[in-house]
């Protein structure tokens, strides 16, 4: 893939993120991804939210991590993981603002999120993160390690710890209310009322 | 066929997504693109489906009227897409039960069959593999007759631009007027059938479908919702006679994975 053409160089990012480096990003900027992610989607969210609700720990540490909207094909042996692209992320709106009170640091997914999304990034010093929808063939193949940690009766919605590399992507909202997507308006500061 | 509609994509649209490579200026729109040509690369070379939603099966059978089948066409292409799933390392999507959503089919079962009866002794089938995060942001509108054309237009426009990144953009967008309520969403399904960018043969049509095309790519949504000029591939528009107090409008949205094959028997 020749992403020469980019406007200004990827900025690798290593994750679990850290929260100075994720206080550092801006929305619009052309990410590369290293490192360990948990895939989740409709049905793994109904069941995280529930155990946060109970009181009771995720199947990960939430402290950091980043959450990729994702439900992959199986691999063909000896391949760990299929295609592996991204799902669209407003289905998760409703989980989202608690999770990353959790800890989460970063979701990664497609599309455009409601408002209480980009607030909760901005509130807890977190991002959201975007890839290229139906590309999932060269996203699976970036993916160096996955295994299933939850949830295996869901299948393709099971939660799964995977590590990537040199994973495409954009910053799509900011913690400082900044967000990629040509419609939306930046947030004004914490605390004021937008 | 199941398999092979998951992993190539369709030199049509391949075209297609290199014209708005070329056309793009923003950087997020033109890298978006050069992702979806190497992932269409890689997906071939190492045999793994273009997307990770490997879809719902999708069948227009059209029957000649001379050809006599015996036993259970739609039973015939539930064990094909059966066979293609589980065997294919292809994603099984299809839920059970839409209200408890516990229990997956395990086989990706059952296919999505019409059945047309055409003149002539061939068996044609008509296949796609359809994506969910498309096919959400689809919609139906029963619309006033006095709205019009430009009430469908502006129906259209605004849906895909509220839709914004979500469905996967570039699109192609299948469109039905008139028929009935059910009848019009079958025509924006069969629509999306035709090959892509072919305009309609009927001049009404092809221009409407020109004038919602131009209309969609001002929009800026752009590739993945990022921006750009580039929203939607094609339009494509299929009318049929309809109630006179009626005018039933419906777009079935298609992502850039527009994967489809025909076969004749």
């Amino acid at each position: 893939m020749d992403l020469t053409t980019a406007s200004s160089p990827a900025l690798r990012l290593d994750l679990p993120l850290s929260r100075a480096r994720a206080l550092s990003l801006r929305a619009g900027q052309t990410v590369r991804l290293y490192g360990v992610m948990y895939t989740a989607r409709d049905a793994a969210h109904a069941r995280m939210t529930e155990a946060l609700a109970a009181g009771e720990g995720l199947p990960f540490d939430p402290e950091g991590a980043t959450i990729y909207y994702c439900g992959p094909t199986p691999g063909r042996p000896p391949r760990l993981i299929g295609s592996a692209g991204p799902t669209t992320s407003s289905r998760m709106d409703k989980y989202a603002p608690a999770l990353y009170r959790a800890g989460v640091r970063a979701t990664l997914g497609k599309g455009e999120r409601a408002l209480s999304v980009r607030e909760a990034c901005r509130e807890t010093g977190s991002v959201y993160l975007v890839t290229v929808g139906g590309a999932g063939a060269l996203l699976g193949s970036r993916i160096v390690a996955a295994e299933v940690v939850a949830y295996p009766e869901l299948g393709p919605e099971a939660v799964r710890r995977i590590v990537v590399e040199d994973f495409p992507a954009w910053v799509a909202y900011d913690a400082g209310g900044l967000s990629i997507f040509p419609g939306d308006q930046p947030l004004g500061p914490v605390g004021r009322a937008d | 066929m199941c398999h092979r509609i998951n992993v190539s994509l369709p030199e049509d649209l391949r075209g297609a997504l290199e014209q708005g490579r070329d056309r793009e200026q923003l950087a997020c729109a033109r890298e978006t693109l050069e992702v979806l040509l190497a992932n269409a690369e890689i997906a071939a070379r190492e045999d793994l489906p273009l997307c990770q939603d490997t879809g719902m099966v999708v069948v227009f059978v059209e029957q000649g009227e001379d050809l006599c089948l015996h036993g259970d066409l739609a039973a015939a292409i539930n064990a094909g897409v059966a066979e293609a799933y589980v065997g294919g390392y292809l994603r099984r999507s299809l839920l059970a039960n839409p209200l408890q959503r516990n229990t997956n089919t395990g086989d990706n079962t059952p296919a999505f069959v019409h059945l047309e009866r055409v003149p002539g002794d061939r068996l044609t089938l008509r296949l796609a593999a359809k994506g969910g995060g498309s096919e959400n942001m689809s919609a139906l509108w029963m619309l006033s007759p006095s709205e019009g054309r430009a009430g469908l237009v502006k129906a259209i426009v605004a849906r895909v631009a509220e839709a914004g990144g979500r469905p996967c953009p570039p699109l192609v967008l299948g469109v039905g007027v008139g028929s009935n309520f059910e009848g019009v969403a079958r025509l924006a399904k069969r629509a999306l059938f035709r090959r892509l960018g072919e305009p309609s043969p009927d001049p009404e049509l092809a221009s409407l479908e020109a004038e919602i095309l131009e209309r969609v790519n001002a929009t800026g949504v752009g590739p993945m919702g990022l921006g750009g000029v580039t929203t939607a591939l094609a339009v494509h528009v299929l009318s049929a006679p309809c109630h006179l107090a009626t005018m039933p409008v419906a777009l079935n949205v298609q992502c850039h994975s527009a994967r489809h094959a025909t076969v004749v028997i």
